[in-house]
């Protein structure tokens, strides 16, 4: 036994007769793969320097910025580079405002979806739903602004009104009108945050269902088997095992969407009319995103001004930075119980 | 002395002991043993199937026969039931180690038992809740109260189905089912509504499109010369679907190496400077669409002082896509068996033979749809190509700058649907949807080719 567990002293004392050292599995490269690592790194290096200096263009164009106006470019509401008054409050209020609207609409219907598509459907259909809701990514958003503008405008502006006129008293659902007027301001509805988050929940509602999707889909057979073995409906299995095991699908999907919908631009161009007031209706017309405020304002803005948008587009890539750090962070935790098999 | 002597055998040379006597003798008590002691690649390969026993060997080191059995299953219940049969010897046979390649087909087949079976009970309860809800809402909403409007129409008649549903129920079933049922109704009508919607967007953009599509022209000729008020059979898309066309062209010219260079690099090279591109890589998937558009306006056409020309958005457009593509090849890449790259690597390959034969053949499909859902999202995004290409007229092939003419922006599909829609002209709008119908056509047969390779790569292993 004690040979067993010291090795050295079976070995032989003469080395190269019975040496057992493993021989060494990293012997000197061929000259192809020096020349292939070596240009494989500089690919690499490229990417880097390339998406790196992104990053710190940003954010060396803000420090003039930053110097200028201090903290007061967080706390101004204004955007009026004529009068030298320049702040993203609103702004940033607005990207929100539009995205959670978004996500309060996309939630519900991603998480139903996901849960549709990997509990409910039929087999033979659930390929096809899934290819539906990877078409649904690649949806253009400007298609998306055309069937918010469109289609879906003149009917939310009546789903808006009856919002106000019920639910008025929440002060979420106030619009600065009267909403008993035999012939109420439609305009007051229209281009609204709440309008624009429609548009933007479409196109973030099949990133996260594929999110969620995936991470339910990986929920452990035996489990689901187990619950339903012990008599448990499709509902009491998904509630006591799909939903528990995905729920870090469930937030990091959502947040990643939440990251997209704040970055959204062209759709909520469409639609938004510009303001820049501090308010937290989105029912109401008129309100500004930082992705809308940067398309809108590139074109005239000069030196001083184009590093205050750089500014702003810096803010927004830090905030979906975060949000989609922890999205990941949360998706891969809840991931990492799946391997089972 | 003599334990030490097996354990060595086993483990390091298999040349004294012949693998497959060994493990068809020991396979029922020392599994574990067996599974470590034999490295996959040589017992899978090694055509010596042929001189050991017949029955037992077969059983083990080739999973063909389990496999067939499990495909030619019919696919009801019934399969279920011998799936779970046939998990035990799935399992066992991947702990032994040779049925990787095999993996995704048994993946396929292992369909879930259908847990929906209904009864005319079920089915009755469903239709009979939906008619008779909807007739009591219509008569409600429209004939007693004073409501009007369709969305409050439907909404209602959801909520009464939901009722009527959960009463019917009820009647004959325990709560649990009333709970089951209701939950199965809810999930339904969500995803009834995203696909409802998706099918809402692509039939209205073709059906407000259809009018200019139907103009021969509208592909033939550009917007020289016509005013955005003149009819729809003068002028056309040409100069924006080719510039759509060079633009997207480009980036793919200057993503695609990068991309797969820096997936290839991640996973084949490594090293902890690797660590740092694929952290920077991910971070940058979050850049905003329009962040990247307006670096490239400020460092290429205010800084650089370069015109408005197609091969700034074509730039910026790369920059939007780089993230994206090498991302997902980097998935790609990472998710192949390695059992492959080791093969090939112990067959004495340099590790550039091995990226070269082994490692970009078989994910190539991976790849291909990679690289096609980043030129699908290229393709879309406006934001970009607003920032950094004007929506020009005409027609121009040069992405360049000519010295003769001080601007000379290239217009490209979304830009134009963009510019159309904005102009407030009726006429020019139904040129922008018809635009936009065109980029739908493209994003699909993009997305049909996407779903083929993806098909094919099932097929093949």
């Amino acid at each position: 036994m004690t040979a067993l567990l010291d090795p050295e002293s079976d070995v032989s004392p003469s080395p190269g007769l019975d040496d057992d050292r493993p021989r060494s599995i990293d012997p000197a490269l061929p000259r192809v793969d020096k020349v292939f690592h070596a240009s494989a790194l500089g690919i690499g290096i490229t990417v880097l320097v390339i998406m790196g200096a992104i990053g710190v263009f940003l954010g060396w164009q803000s420090i003039p910025t930053f110097k200028r106006y201090g903290w007061g470019f967080f706390t101004e509401n204004q955007w009026q580079p004529e009068k030298d008054v320049i702040g993203i409050s609103a702004v940033l209020l607005g990207t929100f405002t539009i995205a959670l609207v978004a996500i309060s609409i996309a939630f519900p219907l991603a998480l139903s979806s996901a849960i549709y598509i990997s509990e409910y459907a039929p087999p033979r259909l659930k390929n096809l739903l899934v290819s539906l809701v990877d078409l649904m990514a690649a949806v253009p958003s400007i298609i998306w602004g055309l069937w918010g503008f469109f289609l879906i405008q003149p009917k939310a502006i009546h789903l808006a009104h009856w919002f106000h006129t019920h639910m008025g008293w929440v002060p979420f659902f106030h619009v600065d009108t009267d909403p008993e007027a035999s012939s109420w301001a439609q305009s007051r509805y229209a281009a609204s945050a709440f309008i624009a988050g429609i548009a933007v929940a479409m196109m973030v509602v099949p990133m996260a269902a594929a999110i969620m999707r995936q991470v339910f889909s990986q929920a452990p057979i035996g489990e689901r088997e187990a619950a339903l073995g012990l008599g448990a409906t499709r509902w009491g299995m998904i509630r006591a095992v799909v939903l528990p095991f995905g729920r870090g699908g469930i937030i990091g999907g959502s947040m990643l969407a939440l990251g997209r919908a704040l970055g959204e631009t062209i759709a909520v161009v469409l639609i938004i009319s510009p303001a820049f007031d501090i308010k937290f209706r989105p029912l109401e017309v008129g309100t500004e995103s930082v992705s809308a405020l940067i398309a809108g304002r590139f074109g005239e803005a000069t030196s001083n001004q184009l590093s205050a948008l750089l500014t702003a587009g810096f803010v927004l890539f830090i905030i979906t930075l975060i949000i989609n750090t922890l999205a990941a962070m949360i998706v891969s935790r809840s991931r990492s119980g799946a391997q089972t098999d | 002395m003599t334990t030490t002597w097996d354990l060595r055998g086993e483990s390091g040379e298999p040349q004294p002991v012949p693998p497959h006597t060994t493990i068809t003798t020991t396979f029922p008590t020392i599994e574990p043993l067996a599974a470590v002691a034999v490295p996959s690649a040589v017992h899978g390969e090694s055509p010596s199937t042929g001189p050991a026993e017949p029955g037992t060997v077969v059983d083990l080191s080739d999973p063909a026969p389990s496999a067939t059995h499990i495909s030619s299953a019919p696919q009801t219940t019934v399969t279920r039931r011998i799936q779970v049969g046939a998990q035990e010897p799935t399992a066992f046979n991947a702990g032994a180690g040779d049925v990787e390649p095999d993996r995704p087909r048994s993946r396929v087949k292992e369909l879930p038992r259908d847990i929906g079976t209904k009864t005319v009970d079920d089915r009755m309860s469903f239709w009979g809740s939906l008619t008779s809800s909807f007739a009591l809402v219509w008569v409600l909403y429209y004939q007693i109260l004073p409501f009007t409007g369709r969305i409050g129409f439907v909404v209602l008649w959801w909520v009464g189905f939901l009722a009527i549903y959960a009463g019917v129920t009820a009647m004959s079933n325990p709560a649990v089912v009333v709970k089951d049922r209701l939950a199965g109704a809810v999930v339904s009508s969500g995803a009834l509504i995203v696909f409802g919607t998706l099918a809402t967007a692509i039939v209205f953009t073709f059906g407000r499109g259809i009018e200019a599509l139907l103009n021969p022209g509208f592909f033939t000729h550009d917007m020289s010369g016509v005013r955005p008020t003149s009819p729809l059979d003068q002028g056309g898309i040409l100069h924006a679907i080719v510039g759509s066309i060079i633009e997207v062209g480009i980036a793919i010219i200057i993503t695609l190496p990068l991309g797969i260079g820096a997936a290839v690099y991640m996973n084949e090279v490594g090293g902890r400077f690797s660590r740092v591109v694929r952290t920077i890589i991910e971070a940058m998937t979050a850049l905003p669409s329009v962040v990247a558009g307006l670096f490239i306006y400020t460092v290429v056409i205010v800084v650089l002082g370069f015109p408005r020309t197609g091969i700034a958005a074509a730039l910026a457009i790369s920059v939007m896509m780089l993230p994206i593509i090498a991302r997902s090849a980097d998935v790609v890449i990472r998710t192949m068996p390695g059992g492959l790259r080791e093969a090939s690597l112990a067959l004495g390959s340099s590790k550039w033979q091995t990226v070269k034969q082994v490692v970009l053949p078989t994910v190539r499909p991976g790849l291909a749809t990679a690289l096609i859902l980043g030129i699908a999202r290229g393709v879309g995004e406006t934001s970009p190509v607003l920032l950094t290409s004007g929506a020009s007229t005409y027609l121009t092939y040069s992405p360049f700058s000519d010295p003769n003419v001080t601007q000379q922006p290239m217009n490209s599909l979304p830009l134009f649907v963009f510019s159309a829609v904005r102009s407030g002209e009726p006429l020019f709008i139904a040129r922008g949807f018809g635009a936009a119908a065109v980029l739908m056509v493209l994003v699909l047969i993009l997305f049909v080719i996407t779903r083929w390779l993806a098909r094919e790569r099932i097929g093949r292993r």
